[in-house]
This record gives C-alpha cells, structure tokens and sequence, in this order.
C-alpha cells in the first residue's frame, strides 16, 4: 500500500482537538525495547537485522490496536515518503536513514508508531493531540504488556531493559510534549524558563532548526533520566513542569498584550503581511511567521479563523510536503516559489487581524516602557 | 548531582546538546565548566566530553583493558568509544562495573525502578512465596508439627511446578 493512501490528511491532523491545544501541540510517549539474543541495531549484521524485523513486525502487526496498520519495511518507502512521516513527526530522521531490515508500522488512527530497528530493535511510541501524557502512557503500557508475551524481551532486574545507549536504560522510557511558546519568546522569558526546566533533568530543545535554534517558537519538552524512577513518576512529573510552563506561557501573552500591544500588534499584522503577500518564502520564515499567525489567532485577532488553519500550513509548507504535490523535482528557489503561493492561497480570504480595544486604564495605547 | 568532571563539587552548570538527533547532557561545576571552556553550550562536543573524559576509560580499566570482548557479539570498549552505543545486551555485563559509574553520572540512580514484564514479576513474587514456605517448614519441623510439615510440602511443591511451568512459556 502506498503510505499517501493511508496517512491522515494535514487538514484532519490540524483539526484533531486536545487539552490545552493551545500551547501543547502534542503529546509523546516512547517506550525503547530489545530483544534478549540479538546484537542492538547498530552493531547487528544485515542477516541479524533481518531476522529481527521479521520476529518483531509479525508480533506487532497481530496487536488488535494495530488492526489495519500500514507495516513496511524501510527499502520499500522513498526517501520523500521517509521525509514527509518526519515532518509528521512519525519517525525519526535517524529511522528515516535506514533501508532494508529495519521497518515501520503504523496504526489506522496515527496514534502509535512503532519503530524495528532504529538505534533499538523496538521504539514504540504513542501519540496524542494536545496535553495528554498520561493517556499516551497508558495506551504504550498496553501495547508493550502484550508485546512482552509475544517477543523475549532483554531485561535484567537491577538495570530493566537493556538499550542500546545507556541513556536510555531502566524504563526506557521518552515522555515528551511539544509545545509553542511564542508568549515566552517575545517577552524574552524563555531562557530562564529554559534553564530552570534543565536543572530539573528535563530537555528541552527546538523541535525544528539546529542546535539551540527553536524555529516556530516550537519547543520540545522531554525527560533525559531513564533509570532509578519509574514510568508513573517520569509522567506526573513532566505533568507538573508542563503545567507550569503553560501558565508561564499564559501569564507572558497577558502581559505582552497589557504592557507592549503595540509591540504584540507589529508582530502579527508583519506576520500577516507578509505571509499573505510573499511570492517567495523560505521554510524556516513561514515557520516563524505562522507561529506569530497562530499567536494571533489565540489572541483573537483573527476573528473567524480556526487555529487548525495554522497548523496545517505548518505541516504543509515544511519541504517534503511541498515537493509532494508536485510532479517535477523541485530545487530549493522554486519550492520557496511555490510555497507562497499556497500560503498566499490559504490566506486569501482571511482579513488582516484587528486590533482590540485597550483595557480600561490603558489611556494611550503606547507600550510601556522596560523598567 | 555531582559534576560528572571532577566528581568533587555541585553541579551547576547542565547542558544539552542535540547529537545525531539524540539528546544528551551533562552537568558541570562552575570552574570545571570555565576550564573546559563551556561558555557557549553548542561549541563543544557532548558526546566527546562524556566519552572521552569517564566513561570509556573506566570501562577499560574496570574490565582488564581495552582488549576485553563481550562474548556474545564481540563487543570491544574501542568500539564504545566511537559509537557510544553498546553491541548486545550482554555487554552491560561484560562492562558492568565501568558502566556502573556512567549510569551514575546519567541517571537518577543505579537501579531500575518501573515496569517489569509479568513473567518474571510472577517468577519474582512466587519465588518470594516460597522461601517464605520453606522457612515455616524448616520451622514446623522443628516443633515436630508433622501434620502442618506435609501440608506445606505440598504447597511447596505445586508452587515449584508453577515455576518451571512459568520457565518453560
Ligand atoms: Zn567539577
Ligand atoms: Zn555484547
């Protein structure tokens, strides 16, 4: 089966509605696991690799949960197929770079995605919209009870399961939320917040861009310990800090728009501006721009529009997606070409955003000045 | 947490970086983290830090020297050094005490806690019954409890036939 027959439309995917959307734009959890009498993936022969990918994908693919799954193996999807399940953020761009003996299956719903053979023999992960850490644990917990009845996992009492890095030994377990803080990046909050959130043991990173670079104002939040406390714990408290960065990111919009509406304003309409006018825009601009877009539709100041607008175009606009619509081998120039002319096309009959009236109190409208 | 450098004072200094694709850390004191220069978190290499500096050197000198192999697949340290990634999961044994102290500098703590596959939590809690068994039976023997001695031989023995038959699936 083709892979573009079977993925959830970007449209469908922008709609789907969970706790806090507003900020958290996805919850993850990843479970790692290996199996006890083969070499981890990365060591492992070609005819070892094999013989795993055909022990595990059987045994998956039989789960009720992944009833009708798309099940591949890596060699039969296209570098663009590989590409664009990264920008869906499916797999990872190090399981986009494999090839024969490792392989993918997917449930119906997009909700898990099991990995075979990327730096584990297994990577399963379960995927939710919106806040929903819990549920994502509960669903992958289920998933690897079953599992372990199936496949002869490599466990050992005082280290749990064995992984092929050490980081990821213990639980093996990857808790993580994907999260838009524009609030936070205006009101330059978001390196404190940052650094308070790493002394906690916790990651944090830009989930598009290199390095410390956080295109889109989208941050990835994630545990980094794995061993000495368990699954439950890891969730409640990720749960906690989660819940204090959305008020964080809440108190930082209502300031912004209190204390500089003028400079919150700028921000949008140049947004708006240029994304609705552009004939040519790079990945990375539309990125940013989209997320003072998506800004501006939490703030009300594009009345009418849906946010799931927003976050199509963010799936949409990304490369692999772009060169998908189109027949002929796109360079980067022509993709930027195209790129606004879709994004000039979605945003053609939205109406530049309007302004709202300052609160009581607030006599000029002029932002305050830094104290 | 204590600096994964010198070992000796506080950590304050924790980085992240994004190698591969994978997200790694370290935590430093205040003057480890100026003597290595870390100023700018993505001008180092992490991987090259946590490697170099701990962990490969301890797995060697824990295991007997460089030329130690993990039986199973061959596994060397040499090998660690370069991928940062083991080679089966026999190698935690084969490296276990070098390891032991690179968990320490990663992890909460040295043992796991969390989810264990039903097999062995049942294999676990039976075998936790039993030894309670066969101390009450070295106990009623004792007393001369001949009676409450065969009765518990025989949960003894049930319980030994649910074990194997529990190692056997
Ligand atoms: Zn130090
Ligand atoms: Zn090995």
């Amino acid at each position: 089966m083709d892979i573009h027959d079977f993925l959830i439309s970007p449209a469908e995917t922008a709609r789907r509605k969970g706790p806090h959307d507003r900020i958290v734009m996805s919850s993850r959890v990843r479970l790692a696991r290996n199996l006890k009498d083969a070499p981890f993936p990365g060591w492992a022969k070609k005819p070892d690799r094999l013989k795993v990918l055909d022990t595990i994908r059987p045994a998956v693919e039989s789960l009720p949960e992944m009833k009708d799954a798309f099940s591949a193996s890596m060699d039969s999807l296209s570098s663009l197929d590989k590409q664009i399940l990264v920008e869906r953020h499916l797999i990872s761009r190090e399981h986009a770079a494999k090839t024969s003996g490792s392989g993918l299956i997917l449930n119906r719903e997009e909700t898990i995605c099991v990995m075979v053979n990327e730096e584990d023999h297994l990577r399963m992960q379960a995927l939710r919209p919106g806040l929903q850490l819990r549920q994502a644990w509960t669903a992958i917990d289920s998933l690897d009870s079953q599992l372990e009845k199936k496949l002869d996992y490599a466990f050992s009492p005082e280290l749990g399961y064995l992984t092929a890095c050490p980081t990821n030994i213990g639980t093996g377990i990857r808790v993580s939320a994907m999260l838009h803080l524009p609030g936070l990046v205006l009101a330059e909050q978001i390196n404190p917040i940052i650094q308070s959130v790493n002394k906690l043991g916790l990651a944090v990173r830009g989930l598009y861009g290199e390095g410390t670079e956080a295109l889109g104002n989208v941050f990835q939040v994630s545990n980094q310990m794995t061993l000495g406390e368990s699954e439950s714990a890891i969730v409640e408290r990720l749960e906690k800090v989660l819940a204090q960065i959305i008020e964080h990111e809440e108190n930082a919009r209502a300031t912004l728009l209190e204390k500089k509406p003028k400079m919150v304003y700028n921000h949008i309409g140049r947004a708006y501006g240029i994304l609705a006018n552009a004939h040519s825009i790079s990945s990375k601009e539309t990125m940013n721009l989209l997320s003072l877009m998506r800004l501006g539709v939490d703030l009300e100041l594009f009345p009418g529009i849906d946010r799931s607008l927003v976050d199509e175009l963010f799936i949409l606009t990304q490369p692999a997606h772009l060169q998908k619509q189109h027949a002929e081998k796109l360079s980067a120039e022509e993709r930027d070409l195209l790129r606004a002319d879709m994004v000039r096309g979605r945003l053609k009959n939205v109406s530049r955003p309007v302004v709202r009236p300052p609160a009581a109190g607030g006599s000029t409208g002029l932002d305050k000045p830094d104290k | 947490m204590l600096c994964c450098i010198c070992k000796e004072r506080e950590a304050t200094v924790h980085l992240t970086q994004i190698a591969d694709n994978k997200m790694q850390k370290v935590d430093l004191c205040e003057e480890c983290a100026k003597n290595k220069g870390v100023n700018d978190p993505t001008g180092f290499s992490l991987a090259d830090l946590l490697l170099g500096l701990g962990a490969s050197q301890e797995i060697e000198q824990a295991s007997g020297g460089a030329d130690t192999r993990c039986p199973r697949c061959g596994f060397t340290q040499a090998d660690f050094k370069k991928a940062g990634r083991l080679g089966c999961p026999e190698c935690y044994k084969t490296f276990a005490e070098g390891l032991e102290t690179l968990l320490k500098s990663m992890h909460k703590g040295t043992r796991h806690v969390g989810k264990v596959p039903d097999s062995l939590r049942q294999t676990r809690d039976l075998s936790d019954r039993l030894k309670m068994l066969q101390k009450k039976l070295a106990k009623a023997i004792e007393e001369e409890n001949f009676e409450e001695a065969a009765l518990l031989r025989d949960e003894i023995k049930q319980m030994n036939a649910r074990l194997s038959n529990i190692a056997a699936t």
